[in-house]
């Protein structure tokens, strides 16, 4: 458990709390962008290349859009 | 929609998006990746696509029919080299056993079926990816007009 490990987990815990406390819809799709891609470095250091290129594509990318489009059909405040 | 920066960095990153995508594919079973993280690539790039042009560009982007034909025919490439294991005399989605050549180790066509296998599931994962995208966008954009 070196220093960038703790701080990437750091990180992750501040996107899902965030995520989790925000009002506004598309804030927390963003920052989920982000724990996605914190997510898929870590299953990267964690020695598992083919999850973390499988959330890279599917948790930053795919469910990011589709998430703003599921937003663009109704509200963006909760 | 109509920004000229979106469109030319989309212009210049979309070939190189689904060459990313097909190594992945191909290579599934020698390095990591496989038929569904490729597949997805492939259609996040179709997907930017349709944000940079618009989705009412209906020549130019992939249109919901033929990604249903696509999408039928990978899940059908899928059981049809599953069947043919059982045509050969092996069990199903048999590889060796069947008699397929194996080829030569680390290259691309090695593996026997395997490769042909997440091709039909990168095709199908693509064509759903895109077809659920332009589901979702599509009728909000019919809404508004």
């Amino acid at each position: 458990m070196t220093l960038v490990h703790f701080l990437l987990l750091l990180f992750l815990v501040v996107c899902a709390f965030f995520v989790g406390r925000t009002k506004d819809l598309i804030s927390a799709v963003i920052v989920f962008s982000a724990y996605s891609l914190t997510m898929a470095l870590l299953w990267q250091q964690l020695a598992s290349p083919d999850v973390a290129i499988t959330e890279a594509a599917i948790g930053s990318g795919v469910t990011t859009l589709l998430l703003f489009a599921a937003i663009s059909r109704t509200r963006r405040m909760e | 929609m109509s920004d000229i920066i979106v469109r030319v960095v989309t212009r210049l990153m979309i070939p190189y998006l689904q060459l990313y995508g097909l190594y992945i594919i191909l290579y599934g079973h020698n390095s990591p990746g496989g038929g569904f993280a490729g597949g997805t690539v492939i259609a996040s790039s179709l997907i930017l696509y349709v944000l940079a042009f618009g989705i009412d560009d209906e020549d130019l982007r992939l249109s919901p029919s033929v990604a249903r034909i696509i999408e039928s025919c990978g899940a059908l490439a899928y059981v049809g080299i599953g069947l043919g294991g059982i045509l050969l005399g092996a069990n199903f989605l048999s590889n060796k056993a069947a008699g397929f050549p194996l080829g030569i180790p680390g290259r691309v066509f090695s593996g026997g079926t395997i490769v042909l296998l997440t091709v039909s599931i990168g095709l199908k994962v693509a064509s759903t990816m895109i077809t659920l995208f332009v589901n979702i966008a599509e009728k909000e954009g019919e809404e508004e007009s």
